[in-house]
């Protein structure tokens, strides 16, 4: 059966439809492997259960030609940010201790209802917040690649984050796909260090409603997949308007699927300059040439660009994520779920609960995000960060002017080892250069795998469209991955 | 601008988060550090620059303003975190706040 963790969703809906083999077999495949898997600590919670009786469901509705599509009998993880009716929901803070929502988030309920089969809910940064996934209360998710070399032989890697669990577990051959979340990169930073496809999509694309929020004006659902032909089929399902996300772009849908393989001649490609970083690995930089090489020898045209503030959208970003998260997580005050510890009065009770519920990256940004909100300090730092996120958006549009999409790396490193980077939480946060300024602007992003290292660890390029264009963001990704024929696994994966 | 351990008492204050004794100056450095970091921000020309308000350039819509939910008292109070006084007419249970 570990073929069956080996194929594409694309593959193994086509093996349904064919009868091939059931989705109970499929499933049950990935439960074995998930069983298998457990020392990556991928999942805070795994469903056989419900995998199996959605599995036969599926199965059902196949036997009685009801079939509802690509997604139908597809085994998927769930990033634990996602609420899920009557599933422990924990968004990897111990303050959520215990809560099992009576509702189902919007984009987990189209996917179950398109018929995808839940095997779990994947680990992740606490509230996810972080960039490397080492700040669960659930603890670190390994990366399922080993790198050599560099200090790293042996060593348990991170497999970037915040959607760590889940890129994981689709690197692993655990799961055929995954729900993740990106607020400033964690779905493309991720998909980058365990060797997958990572799509955020734009900014109003998937509804929000149901999932846990940490910084509301960036917070977008999206696929973690193994090829992009998958990104766009899971896309699909979870996309579209939703009245209960006043933020839900009512924007028609399209099948995502179907453009794919039109070709990317006479696409204009943009390369923004500001992306070379001083101390860059020389293996990025050569990857990111390769890459324009690639898309001009499909008759695409490459040309600078300039995004002038890109050196400042991290620390905008730091101020508008900490800001928001400080307003998002006032909800978590031991009254109506989750962790309550007890104190004389309200106050010492919430001040108690938030103390020992909060992990210590969590603690620091809603004590930043309450510092640069507070009295005093308002206009001088949030209110600028807004005024320069304006500036960034403006960079972009201006940009796309003259480019149909950009090309850029998608993480300025490889996967490190877990401890590393855990004394300076601004070296950290460096990780996300790349892919903060595309959030900040809302725009859509892809990392597609494209490369391995002289270590033999995976390295991302990512693709940024103009607001809603995912149909040429996913052709010129399409083109991308046709040309690197990325086909390393992960040791002992499938 | 840096932050003392006077400020780091009083954030946490506001923020509703109680933070050890021995926790106070190692946080005033983390929280300076990363405060040093975004004023890299003043070096950028805003004036005359609107802040955002909205990613997206369109206009929401917005849903009728009539009740779509309610009658699920069961279900709000689901998680209850003291979840053997909720029978008490249905309420969340919280300290005593008026003597």
């Amino acid at each position: 059966m570990s073929t069956l963790t080996d194929l594409t969703i694309t593959a193994a809906a086509a093996g349904m439809a064919k009868g091939y083999f059931t989705s109970e077999e499929l499933t049950i495949a990935h439960v074995e492997a998930m069983e298998q898997a457990a020392d990556l600590n991928a999942f805070i919670t795994e469903t056989p259960e419900i995998a199996l009786e959605r599995a036969k469901e599926s199965d059902a509705r196949r036997a009685a030609g009801n079939a509802q599509g690509t997604m139908d009998g597809i085994p998927i993880a769930v990033k634990d940010l996602f609420c899920t009716e009557g599933v422990l929901t924990t968004a990897g803070s111990h303050i959520l201790d215990g809560f099992r929502p009576t509702y189902e988030s919007t984009v987990t309920t189209k996917l179950r209802d398109a018929g995808a089969v839940m095997l779990g809910k994947t680990n992740l940064d606490e509230f996810a917040m972080g960039s490397a996934n080492i700040t669960s209360y659930y603890g670190p998710v390994k990366n399922p690649w080993k790198g050599q070399g560099d200090g790293k032989d042996g060593k348990d890697l991170v497999p970037g984050g915040s959607s760590g669990g889940s890129a994981a577990a689709v690197a692993a051959r655990i799961a055929l796909g995954a729900t993740g979340t990106d607020t400033g990169g964690s779905i493309r930073q991720p998909a980058s260090f365990t060797g997958i496809v990572g799509l955020k999509p734009t900014y109003g694309r998937c509804s929000r409603w149901g999932i846990v929020a940490f910084a509301s004006s960036l917070d977008q659902a999206g696929p973690l997949t193994r090829t992009v032909e998958d990104a766009a089929h899971m896309l699909t399902v979870m996309a579209g308007h939703d009245a209960k996300d006043s933020t839900s772009a009512p924007i028609a849908v399209p099948d995502f699927a179907a453009g794919l393989n039109a070709g990317v001649k006479g696409l204009k490609v943009g390369i923004p300059k500001e992306y070379t970083l001083d101390g860059m690995p020389s293996e990025i930089q050569a990857l990111w040439t390769q890459g324009m090489d690639w898309l001009k020898d499909q008759g695409a045209e490459c040309a600078p660009v300039s995004l002038p503030h890109t050196k400042y959208a991290l620390p905008a970003y730091y101020i508008v994520a900490p800001a928001e998260a400080s307003s998002n997580l006032a909800r978590y005050d031991g009254v109506r779920y989750g962790l309550r510890v007890a104190g004389d009065s309200l106050d010492e009770m919430y001040e108690a609960t938030r103390g020992e519920g909060f992990g210590d990256e969590v603690r620091r940004r809603v004590l930043i995000g309450t510092y640069v909100l507070s009295a005093g300090y308002y206009d001088a730092y949030y209110i600028k960060a807004q005024r320069v996120r304006t500036l960034i958006a403006e960079d972009f549009r201006k940009a796309f002017e003259q480019v149909d999409v950009l090309l850029t790396p998608t993480a300025p490193s490889a996967a490190f080892a877990i401890g590393e980077k855990m004394d300076d939480p601004v070296a950290m946060y460096l990780n996300d250069v790349f892919t903060v300024p595309a959030s900040m602007a809302g725009l859509p992003a892809i990392s597609i795998p494209a490369g391995l290292d002289s270590g033999g660890l995976p390295l991302g390029l990512q693709l940024i469209a103009k607001p809603f264009d995912e149909e040429t963001l996913l052709r010129a990704a399409a083109a991308l991955e046709a040309a690197a024929g990325f086909d390393a696994k992960p040791g002992g994966a499938g | 601008m840096p932050i003392n351990i006077n400020d780091v008492k009083k954030i946490a204050f506001l923020a509703r988060i109680r933070v050890p004794d021995d926790a106070l100056e190692p946080l005033a450095g983390e929280l300076s550090n990363i405060i040093g970091w975004v004023e890299q921000l003043s070096e950028v020309d805003t004036d005359g620059v609107q802040p955002m308000t909205s990613v997206a350039d369109m206009t929401w819509p917005r849903r009728a303003d009539t009740v779509s939910d309610g009658d699920c008292a069961d279900d709000v109070l689901a998680n209850a975190t003291e979840p053997e006084k909720k029978s008490d007419g249905g309420f969340y249970t919280v300290p005593k706040v008026i003597e």
